[in-house]
C-alpha cells in the first residue's frame, strides 16, 4: 500500500470536548461536562465508520466536533482528502467554508430537519446557493436533479413540499441535501432511528450504494448495533465520552472484547421467543458525565470489575488491529 | 370469577376521523381479545393504526373520532362486564381510564406533568381511583417506585420528571400505571425511546409484573424482536387492518402474510452479516388514499391480480389460533385441502 491511501481522511488525537456548566457554588471552578474525553480515531477515505453507544455516551458530540460544530477543548482534528488538508482546531474562516462543503451532516429526525415552507427542490438547492457552488440557476437545477435521481426522488417530488412525504422519503430528501455539495465526509447521526423497520432497510441500502458510488466516508452514529453490523466496515464503541473498543466490524461482532460491547450485543432483542432470559442484563444506567466514576468509567455497571478497575483508567490496547480499553479483557476472553 | 374468560374482547372495531380533507378510516373492522396474564403484541409501522386502536379501549381519541355502530369493546371484570362504547360521562369512564385499564405512553417526558412532582402525580391518581388516605397513598407510591427498581424511592418521589433519566422516567411511569392495580395494561411503544440495555431492563420488569399481578397487557411496538421477547400472542396491523394474528412462535417462525414476512426480512440479523437488507417496497399509503381490496396490494410482492385489487381478503387459518387475511393463503388452503383429499 502506498502512503496516500493509508492517510486517514479524518484523524483525531486526544480529542476532548468539555462544556462548562453554570457554577452552583460561590467559589471554585464551575462543574464541567466531559462529553468527549481523549478520543483517537482515524477514518479512512471511502469507509463506513460506525459509532455506537447508549444515549449520553458522547457519540453525537464527537460527530459534531469532527464537523467543527462543537467546541474542541483539547486535542487535534485533522482532515486530509488528498486535495486539501485542514487542522480543525486552528482553521481560517475561508478554509472553514471550504470544509463545510466537504463535510456534511444528516440529521436524525426527517420531520424536523426540513423546512415546511420550502419545496424539495429549494431544500436540496439551498447548500449550492449558500456556498456559491453553482453559477447559474440552470446549473443548480442540473445538480439538484442529478442528486435527486441518485437518492431515488423523481422530478415530480421536487416540486412538492415536505409534508407530502413519508418518513423514508423525507430522509432521502435530507440525504440528497447533504450530498449535493459533493462532500467527502458525511456524519449520519441516527439517520434511521426514526424510521420504521420496513423503510429503514431501504435508506440503509441507499446510503451504502451512494457511499460506494461517490467514494465518500460516512461516520454512522447509531445506538442500534444490528444496523451498524450490516452497513459499517469499522465500528467504535463509546461509553461516557471515551472509546472503549474499536475494530473492523466482523472482528468486533465475532469476538467482542470489552464487557460493555458484549452487554450491548446481548441486549439486542432476539427474534426467537425461546431466547427470553438468555440476554445478559446490564444493571443501572450510564453515570453522569459531570461526575464520572474514578478508574474505568464502566466499573459501576461491570460485573467483572476488580480493584484495579476502580482506581486506574484502562488505556486502549491494540492487538490485531482491534483496540480495547479494559484491564481484564485478556482473562475474560480466555474464560 | 370467570377464569377461562377473556379479560378484554374487541369486536369489529371500526374508527374513522372527520378531517378537513375528508373522512379517513384509521381502524377497519379489527377484532382481538386478551386473557388475564396474557401479553398481546400489536405490531405495525407508523400509520398502521395501532395507537389509535389502543386509545379506543379507553375512549381517548379526539372528538372527531367516529366509532361504527358495530364496534364492541367489552371488559370482563371479576364481578361485572363493562361495555366501553356505552360509557358516556367522564365519571363512568374512570373504570376504563386508570381504573381497570392503565396506559403507559411512548414518551415518558411528555406524559408526566412537568411542574408537579412524580410523587404528587402518583398520589393524585390513587386518591381518585382508590379509597386510600393521602398518607397511605404516599407510602404505597414509594413502595411501587421501589418495586420497579428505582433506588432512593423516597427521594425520587419528591422529584420532577426532568430530574430523572429516560429509563428512570419509564420505570416511574410503569409504577404509576400499576399502582391502581389495573386488570389491563396498555403499553404504547414503552421501550422505543430507550437504549437497548435499558429496554432489556424494562422488558424484564414488565414480564415479572405480569406474573406477579396477573394482568393482561397490550404491548404496542414496531420492533418484532421486542415482540418475540415479550408477547404471547401477536396481532399485525397494516393501514388500520389486522392482517395476521396468532401465537408469537407461530407468527414469528411461520409468518404467512407477505407483509409480516417482509417485516421479518427487513430486520437486520446479527447471525448473518452478509445477508442483504430487504425493505418492504414502497411506502405506507396515506389514509386518504386507502387502496381498495387488500390494503397491502400496492406493496405486495406476490399480489395475485384483480382479486387482491378489488376484494378484501377474509381471515383464513394456517394453524390453530393462527389466522391470516390474504388471498394467497386462501388459495393455497383450498389447494391443500384438495391434496389432502386425493
Amino acid at each position: 500500500m502506498n502512503d496516500r491511501i493509508k492517510t486517514p481522511l479524518i484523524a483525531t488525537k486526544d480529542l476532548s470536548v468539555h462544556y462548562p456548566l453554570r457554577s452552583t457554588k460561590l467559589f471554585g471552578p464551575p462543574p464541567v461536562v466531559r462529553a468527549v474525553e481523549g478520543v483517537n480515531i482515524n477514518i479512512a477515505p471511502g469507509s463506513f465508520f460506525g459509532l455506537v453507544g447508549e444515549s449520553g455516551s458522547g457519540k453525537t458530540t464527537l460527530g459534531r466536533a469532527l464537523l467543527k460544530a462543537a467546541p474542541i477543548t483539547r486535542g487535534e482534528v485533522t482532515y486530509n482528502d488528498g486535495e486539501v488538508n485542514f487542522d480543525l482546531t486552528d482553521i481560517e474562516k475561508q478554509d472553514l467554508q471550504e470544509y463545510r462543503r466537504r463535510a456534511q451532516l444528516i440529521f436524525q429526525d426527517p420531520y424536523a430537519a426540513l423546512s415546511p415552507r420550502m419545496t424539495v427542490r429549494d431544500i436540496i438547492a439551498e447548500p449550492l446557493e449558500v456556498m456559491g457552488i453553482t453559477k447559474s440557476r440552470e446549473e443548480t437545477d442540473q445538480r439538484v436533479r442529478e442528486i435527486a435521481a441518485k437518492c431515488r426522488l423523481n422530478l415530480e417530488h421536487l416540486r412538492r413540499f415536505p409534508h407530502a412525504f413519508s418518513g423514508g422519503q423525507r430522509q432521502r430528501i435530507s440525504i440528497a441535501r447533504a450530498l449535493v455539495s459533493n462532500p467527502k465526509f458525511v456524519v449520519a447521526d441516527e439517520s434511521v432511528a426514526a424510521l420504521d423497520v420496513s423503510i429503514q432497510a431501504d435508506v440503509l441500502n441507499l446510503l451504502k450504494d451512494i457511499q460506494k458510488e461517490m467514494g465518500l466516508a460516512f461516520l454512522f452514529i447509531s445506538h442500534d448495533l444490528s444496523v451498524v453490523a450490516h452497513v459499517c466496515d469499522y465500528v467504535a464503541v463509546m461509553y461516557l465520552g471515551r472509546l472503549v473498543e474499536t475494530a473492523p466490524t466482523r472482528q468486533l461482532f465475532a469476538a467482542p472484547r470489552h464487557p460493555y460491547t458484549k452487554a450491548l450485543l446481548s441486549a439486542i432483542p432476539s427474534l426467537d421467543p425461546d431466547d427470553y432470559g438468555k440476554a445478559e442484563k446490564l444493571e443501572g444506567e450510564i453515570p453522569s458525565p459531570t461526575n464520572p466514576p474514578p478508574g474505568c468509567k464502566f466499573q459501576t455497571r461491570c460485573r467483572f470489575a476488580v480493584d484495579i478497575c476502580r482506581t486506574q483508567e484502562p488505556k486502549l490496547e491494540t492487538e490485531e488491529g482491534h483496540d480495547v480499553a479494559c484491564h481484564r479483557w485478556r482473562d475474560l476472553m480466555e474464560a | 370469577m370467570n377464569k377461562n374468560k377473556n379479560l378484554l374482547e374487541v369486536e369489529n372495531l371500526t374508527l374513522q376521523f372527520d378531517t378537513d380533507e375528508g373522512r379517513i378510516t384509521a381502524v377497519d373492522n379489527v377484532s382481538f381479545s386478551v386473557a388475564p396474564g396474557e401479553v398481546l403484541g400489536l405490531v405495525g409501522e407508523s400509520g398502521s393504526g395501532k395507537s389509535v386502536t389502543a386509545k379506543s379501549l379507553m375512549k381517548l381519541n379526539p372528538g372527531n373520532a367516529i366509532y361504527s355502530p358495530e364496534t364492541k369493546i367489552n371488559l370482563h371484570l371479576e364481578n361485572r362486564s363493562v361495555d366501553i362504547m356505552q360509557l358516556k360521562s367522564s365519571k363512568d369512564m374512570l373504570v376504563a381510564r386508570g381504573g381497570a385499564i392503565s396506559m403507559i405512553f411512548q414518551e415518558p417526558m411528555a406524559s408526566f406533568a412537568p411542574a408537579i412532582t412524580i410523587g404528587d402525580q402518583m398520589v393524585e391518581q390513587l386518591l381518585i381511583h382508590t379509597d386510600y388516605s393521602v398518607a397511605k397513598a404516599k407510602k404505597y407510591s414509594i413502595e411501587m417506585l421501589d418495586r420497579v427498581g428505582i433506588s432512593d424511592a423516597d427521594k425520587r418521589f419528591k422529584q420532577y420528571a426532568f430530574e430523572l433519566s429516560g429509563g428512570m422516567r419509564q420505570r416511574a411511569m410503569i409504577a404509576m400505571a400499576l399502582s391502581t392495580k389495573p386488570k389491563l395494561l396498555i403499553a404504547d411503544e414503552p421501550t422505543t425511546a430507550l437504549d437497548v440495555t435499558i429496554q432489556l431492563q424494562v422488558i424484564e420488569l414488565m414480564k415479572d409484573l405480569v406474573k406477579e399481578f396477573g394482568m393482561g397487557i397490550i404491548f404496542i411496538t414496531h420492533d418484532l424482536g421486542v415482540i418475540a421477547q415479550t408477547a404471547d400472542k401477536v396481532a399485525v396491523m397494516y393501514l388500520g387492518k389486522l392482517i395476521e394474528q396468532g401465537a408469537v412462535r407461530d407468527v414469528i417462525r411461520n409468518p404467512s402474510h407477505p407483509y409480516t414476512q417482509g417485516l421479518i426480512a427487513a430486520l437486520p440479523k446479527l447471525d448473518d452479516l452478509d445477508a442483504p437488507l430487504v425493505a418492504v417496497a414502497g411506502d405506507i399509503p396515506s389514509p386518504l388514499e386507502r387502496p381498495p381490496g387488500c390494503v397491502f396490494h400496492t406493496r405486495c410482492p406476490v399480489e395475485l391480480g384483480a382479486q387482491c385489487r378489488s376484494m378484501v381478503p377474509d381471515f383464513s387459518s394456517v394453524a390453530s389460533g393462527h389466522t391470516v387475511a390474504c388471498h394467497l393463503i386462501e388459495a393455497s388452503n383450498v389447494l391443500d385441502k384438495k391434496v389432502a383429499v386425493s
